[in-house]
């Protein structure tokens, strides 16, 4: 019964064995699930992906949303967790070919919405860093923190497209974007320079600091830490200082 | 328990109105889904609203009249959230929501999808609410769906179907009154009729939502939106249900097309004001 059901709401017939008041308004009763279905995971992605759906417009996300649902349907009910695989799924829909930045954006999506719901975490006493010794002492970063290479510009298009966003001359090539969730529960998106991005990167995988600080002077000639460790601090994003 | 007074679905839109006035709503309820997430915003929110009301969480996506067993990750992940808040009500749907297929796996539907009433889906059911209330270690509410087509096989009728679940697993009752509203309207059922085969000392919470509706040639289809203001026939049929049963903890959903705090919070007062009058029929009836 609910294969056939299942069949219905993807587009199939509509299932035997029902009945409404009137028989020739059957498909139009059933069509109020198969509506359901489409409309709620259809905003339900919309509201993951609130700019790729202003990149290609509201009745084409529809559309897509719609593919996108029977190609990788959610597999749990926390619809906050769907969606993983949309930036390889745009990767590979030939409708979008002519916007590749379009799958680099839905990462930076995705990644907003995982930070968003991160666990949480105090952020460290500035005096414990303050003491601590640079060449053994190693950062923990926020739960939400992520940093995605991207191979388009898209941190620039991501915040062009903002309900604030300015019309800034657009950066081209690559991006990296650090997106972290800040202690007013918003969840910025940043563009880092190579320095920085290796600093990040060396960071996450455990390095003590100046050690970190040295890899980001490799990436980039004269790269200086303070300034992004100043504005991490400053966004709750160090939450632990272990030598 | 929660207390037999008007509560409202909680909106993060509305955080910082109820803050400043919660106009005499006495608790909230949260779709346990939402709040599934580890930290953020969320759950500082639900922290700070549990700690000065009464908590309902309701469950949309246990599918408990699926052809599965219950999802037990999705189940733990429930029972986590009940535990860091301890709810004074947890409820479900008489409805199914996910589905496995052989090629993809289990797919979530995002709906709450009907089912035939017979022996058979009666014993799936029971033995469904059996495993959630055995896994979250509490008694659950099990609330009547709105359908708008119905099973030929279907042999129970729907509150008799409600009812021997509750009979077999001891869970209580959701009552639905919109529900029952828009599901009369589009099988041709009486809602009195339906009301009366419900045991109301059962019910242990009543929902009260909007709904829209489409004509279609036989008449009006209605359609359970949670998008608008509750319809005067379903406050109506509230208001005979709490003459009857006496005052009972009272939701008001408004899910979509999301009014500013002091209309919803209006339609509870509304609740309440009909509360308050059952509460002195019930006392001069003593």
């Amino acid at each position: 019964m609910m294969a056939a059901f299942h069949a219905g709401l993807r587009g199939g017939a509509v299932p035997p064995g029902l009945m409404a008041r009137h028989e020739d308004e059957l498909g139009r009763r059933f069509a109020i699930y198969r509506n359901n279905v489409a409309v709620s995971l259809g905003e339900a992605l919309a509201t993951r992906f609130p700019v790729i759906r202003r990149l290609v417009g509201e009745a084409f996300f529809a559309a897509l949303a719609r593919v996108y649902a029977e190609a990788e349907p959610p597999c749990s009910p926390v619809l906050a967790e769907w969606g993983e695989g949309f930036a390889g799924f745009l990767a590979g829909f030939p409708p979008v070919a002519e916007l590749p930045y379009l799958p680099d954006v839905a990462r930076i999506e995705y990644a907003r919405g995982q930070a968003f719901h991160a666990a949480d975490a105090a952020p460290v006493d500035p005096r414990a860093l303050a003491a601590a010794d640079p060449a053994r002492v190693r950062l923990r970063l926020h739960p939400s923190l992520r940093m995605l290479r991207l191979a388009h510009p898209a941190v620039s298009i991501w915040a062009r497209n903002q309900p604030d966003g300015a019309d800034g001359p657009l950066a081209t090539g690559p991006e990296v974007a650090l997106i972290l969730r800040d202690a007013g529960y918003d969840v910025p998106v940043w563009s880092l320079g190579a320095g920085d991005a290796a600093l990040i990167e060396a960071m996450l995988t455990g390095a003590p600091l100046a050690e970190a600080a040295a890899m980001a002077a490799t990436a980039e000639i004269g790269h200086a830490p303070t300034p992004l460790l100043s504005r991490l601090m400053q966004s709750g994003a160090v939450t632990g200082a272990e030598a | 328990m929660l207390p037999a007074l008007p509560g409202v679905g909680f909106k993060p839109a509305h955080f910082a109105a109820i803050r400043q006035d919660p106009a005499g709503v006495a608790f909230f309820e949260v779709h346990a889904e939402n709040y599934l997430g580890a930290g953020g915003l969320p759950h500082a929110q639900l922290a700070a609203i549990a700690g000065e009301f009464p908590l309902s969480v309701h469950g949309v996506g246990l599918s408990i009249g699926g052809a599965r067993g219950i999802d037990a990750a999705h189940l733990n992940r429930v029972r986590r959230l009940c535990d860091r808040y301890a709810p004074a009500s947890f409820s479900e749907h008489l409805a199914w929501s996910s589905h496995g297929t052989e090629t993809m796996g289990t797919a979530y539907l995002n709906d709450l999808l009907p089912l035939p009433y017979t022996e058979e889906t009666l014993a799936l059911v029971c033995d469904h609410v059996d495993q959630v209330q055995e896994g979250l270690g509490r008694r659950l509410l099990l609330e009547n769906p709105a359908t708008y087509v119905q099973f030929a096989q279907s042999v129970i009728p729907e509150p008799a179907f409600l009812a021997e679940v509750a009979r077999r697993t001891g869970c209580g009752l959701l009552l639905d009154v919109n529900n029952v509203f828009v599901s009369c309207t589009n099988h041709g059922w009486d809602p009195r009729g339906w009301l009366n085969a419900l045991p109301l000392d059962l019910v242990g919470e009543i929902h009260l939502g909007g709904h829209a509706a489409e004509d279609l040639p036989s008449g009006p289809l209605l359609i359970d939106s949670h998008g608008a203001a509750v319809a005067d026939p379903v406050w109506a049929l509230y208001a005979e249900v709490i003459a009857q049963a006496g005052p009972l903890p009272t939701l008001v959903e408004w899910d979509n097309d999301l009014p500013d705090w002091p209309v919803l919070a209006a339609e509870a007062a509304r609740a309440g004001a009909i509360l308050a009058q059952g509460g002195m029929g019930l006392a001069r009836a003593c």
